[in-house]
């Protein structure tokens, strides 16, 4: 592992875990739109995850795509244990949008001006993506934000609930330092903060309270392999197909 | 990149490529949708294409991919085609064609506005309609049946109506 390696490979596995947790609202959303809307943001993250793997394996020696998405076990993945969490109700489907995909969105904005070009070209094309994914979670949040009592008291303990496992999104690599002085990306606390800075006023509208983020411990190490034990299931259940027979042609 | 002597080849090529259109909106062309970085052309007939697709997450790449290959492989002096997916110069809907935008709305696909890199809410919120050109439209939602359009309504004429999303 280096550290270009370690950033691009838990940025595929949050746009492939996610992307899946997403998908299982495929017809079961609250009204169709919403159905249409996860599946929609599904399929970009794993388009982002395939661009991504695609880069670990034209660029640095890794498998292809489909064997890293399918074959690797639970501890060799580094996505966050935000994205693993089960769907639960649409209250905690719909915050972990907003909170993950404006963290997302910042991201890659940052990594669109990356010393890695390879990396900056492809991050600016998923920005425009993620755009959408975020105007979504907005137009929601402030929406049921400001609905009734109910839809408002629900999406706050969701808020509430998810924090820990939001701030487990800007767990920091070995390589931190490195991404840093290299110009790579200007790091996870950098993150963070712009994430703040992008949520805020959102939450303001919508009438919602962020809770004291001093106070709480984050959720980490998703980032060394340390999973839920909600994210085996899903790769298992994800890589069921192939599993059956890993040599057949399609 | 093409080699002056081959100018006849070179518009062949183009033309085959005109040929090959996105499944999900067969009415245009990879060429009028913008998708193509690059064209060249060995002296010994090797074709190199690059292509940026619409979305990262298209199912239509491979497809696009194989037609390419087909097509611009069935002219004589073509000795090979090789098609590279490039995100070096990633593609935007800006880069659609005037004649694209056309038949985009002749499809029944209000075209995307002209934007200057960043999206914002208002230019998904005030679309023509592209079957009665009526202003009084409202965005329904932002995601429809291909990830590259949101879905709207016209007052003016009572119907629903999917645009191209600007990106």
């Amino acid at each position: 592992m280096n550290a270009i390696k370690d950033l691009i490979l838990k940025m595929a596995d949050d746009a492939l875990i996610i992307g899946h947790r997403n998908s299982e609202w495929t017809g079961l959303g609250p009204t169709l739109e919403e159905d249409i809307s996860f599946s929609s943001i599904a399929q970009d993250k794993l388009g982002h995850a395939l661009q991504l793997y695609t880069i670990l394996h034209e660029d640095h020696e890794e498998q292809n795509p489909d064997l890293l998405a399918f074959t690797r076990k639970a501890e060799d993945f580094r996505c966050c244990q935000y994205v693993e969490m089960p769907i639960g109700a649409y209250d905690f489907s719909l915050i972990r949008q907003f909170l993950f995909d404006h963290a997302e969105y910042n991201r890659y904005q940052m990594l669109s001006n990356s010393s890695n070009n390879r990396l900056a070209a492809l991050s600016q094309k998923i920005k425009g993506e993620i755009k959408y994914h975020v105007l979504h979670a907005d137009t929601w949040v402030i929406q049921l934000g400001n609905g009734t009592t109910e839809s408002h008291d629900r999406l706050q303990k969701a808020l509430t609930d998810s924090m820990p496992l939001a701030l487990g999104i800007f767990e920091k690599s070995a390589f931190e330092a490195e991404l840093i002085r290299n110009n790579i990306f200007e790091g996870e606390d950098a993150l963070r903060e712009r994430w703040l800075g992008s949520i805020t006023p959102i939450l303001q509208k919508a009438g919602l309270e962020l809770p004291d983020i001093s106070t709480i411990e984050p959720a980490y190490g998703g980032r060394k392999g340390q999973h839920t034990g909600h994210l085996k299931p899903l790769l298992d259940e994800m890589g069921e197909v192939l599993n059956t027979d890993p040599t057949a042609s399609w | 990149m093409v080699n002056k002597v081959d100018h006849n080849l070179e518009k062949a090529i183009w033309e085959a490529l005109e040929a090959v259109k996105d499944p999900e909106i067969p009415v245009i062309s990879i060429v009028d949708m913008g998708l193509l970085n690059d064209v060249s052309i060995s002296d010994q007939g090797e074709v190199t294409i690059a292509m940026t697709p619409t979305f990262t997450g298209c199912p239509a790449i491979d497809y696009m991919k194989a037609d390419i290959i087909e097509k611009v492989g069935q002219l004589e002096e073509v000795k090979s085609v090789t098609v590279n997916i490039d995100f070096s110069n990633s593609w935007n809907t800006n880069r659609i064609t005037k004649r694209g935008r056309e038949q985009l709305k002749a499809f029944g696909l209000a075209p995307p506005p002209l934007h200057q890199g960043e999206i914002h809410m208002e230019m998904l919120e005030n679309v023509a309609c592209p079957y009665c050109d009526g202003q009084n439209t409202s965005l329904n939602t932002p995601f429809g049946p291909t990830l590259c359009r949101s879905i709207h309504y016209c007052h003016d004429c009572k119907e629903a109506f999917q645009q191209f999303k600007p990106v």
